[in-house]
């Protein structure tokens, strides 16, 4: 895990977009134990507080849940569910950037699908 | 919830005014970074709750009562500093026991712990430890005290960077198992811009900033683009500051209107934690 502390993206978001790569690549597999709060506070000296505040955001999308006295784990149907997620975010705010730049750059929608076309054959 | 409470205080050395009426309140299991400049008082600050110096007017409280000679306030309170109070001559272990004896309690077991981590033995003489190993044991004794309230001025004075970062991990472990207030004092903003809940900004006297670092940072930006655009982007925004190159301008905001579509060619980035104690206190006179 990775943080950058002069993003944009508040410290407490970046902890869940690091939880939901991790859950999106299968290093944290569904039904497993992440680690706790304060593992993560003290590896990586960021206070407790703001990496509960990460967590809890997993917890309220029904990512994670917290099991009483024994820790959090990744839920079953976790990572479609974040797949879903990031696909509806994708489409709602990459692909409007993307066609923001190539607007700018004089770039018709003709050459964009095309140059998107040629992208995908290319696997 | 315990607090100690700051109301007005100020300070005065001879005719020079350090403190003009400061403000402020530190809560019970949080963590503060207390920022400001060379010669802002921020030591000054902490020796006040700590009665190692006095306040020329105003009051610091502990759960409502003046700390002032106030000795059940006092042994809930730790102020480490680089002040060398302990006899040379001594070994560490013996200044163990005097900070059980002197404050009712010690963690042996986070001493033994955290001189294993920073391979130091208590049977070292304080006189003979290095600077930075110096600094070592007085961390260890201000993580192992039982106190509720524990104030670091320039707590990594002389650690190199490997030993620095141990020490924020092991505080953040001691925090997590027992959490307390903790109010640190450093130059080394960046290092403690995560750790910390809550920043102090201490500058002219006073204090200008006390706020949750998330919400804080939350709508920091710098605004850089075509000087037209950036202007008309932050029409009615308060700016710390502007910087302009040519026809480009640079802004710096805490309160960027982030609801406003952003004009193509303008760009925003976050404002960290040190840009913005550097903005926030810019013009502030360096004196000594």
């Amino acid at each position: 895990m990775h943080f950058d502390a002069s993003s944009v993206v508040p410290l407490f978001h970046q902890i869940a977009q690091q939880f939901t790569a991790g859950i999106l690549s299968g290093a944290f597999p569904e039904g497993s134990q992440i680690p706790s709060t304060t593992e993560v506070a003290r590896t990586y000296a960021i206070n407790p507080a703001t990496v509960l505040r990460g967590m809890n955001e997993l917890v309220d999308a029904g990512v994670i849940e917290k099991r009483r006295g024994v820790g959090m784990f990744v839920v079953h149907g976790a990572r479609d569910r974040l797949a879903a997620a990031q696909q509806a975010e994708f489409f709602a705010a990459q692909v409007p950037q993307v066609v923001r730049q190539a607007q700018a750059l004089g770039i018709t929608a003709a050459q964009l699908t095309a140059a998107i076309e040629r992208e995908y054959s290319h696997e | 919830m315990s607090e100690i409470k700051f109301k007005n205080v100020t300070k005065r050395y001879g005719n020079k005014q350090v403190l003009r009426g400061v403000n402020a309140t530190w809560e019970a299991g949080k963590i503060y970074a207390l920022l400001g400049r060379n010669g802002a008082g921020k030591s000054t600050l902490m020796r006040i709750v700590n009665n190692r110096t006095f306040a020329t007017s105003g009051a610091v409280t502990l759960d409502g009562k003046s700390v002032v000679e106030n000795e059940a306030a006092q042994n809930r309170i730790f102020l480490m500093s680089s002040a060398q109070l302990y006899p040379a001559d001594r070994r560490l272990s013996w200044l163990f026991a005097l900070t059980r004896r002197m404050y009712g309690g010690f963690d042996d077991a986070l001493a033994t712990h955290l001189l294993d981590a920073f391979e130091l033995h208590d049977t070292a003489k304080i006189g003979q430890l290095s600077t930075g190993y110096q600094t070592i044991a007085r961390l260890i004794i201000a993580l192992c005290v039982p106190c509720d309230f524990v104030l670091l001025d320039e707590p990594v004075l002389g650690l190199d960077a490997p030993a620095r970062e141990l020490f924020y991990q092991e505080l953040l472990a001691t925090y997590a198992e027992r959490p307390r207030t903790f109010v640190i004092a450093t130059h080394l903003i960046e290092e403690v811009a995560d750790l910390v809940e809550n920043v102090n900004v201490l500058a002219g006297g006073e204090i200008v900033l006390a706020e949750d670092v998330a919400t804080v940072l939350a709508k920091g930006r710098i605004v850089s683009g075509p000087a037209g655009l950036v202007t008309d982007y932050l029409r009615d925004t308060p700016v710390m500051r502007k910087q302009a190159l040519g026809g480009m301008l640079t802004a710096y905001t805490l309160d960027a209107p982030l609801e406003r579509p952003l004009p193509a060619g303008v760009t925003l980035a976050g404002m960290d934690l040190q840009r913005l104690f550097i903005e926030l206190t810019r013009g502030e006179r360096h004196e000594k």
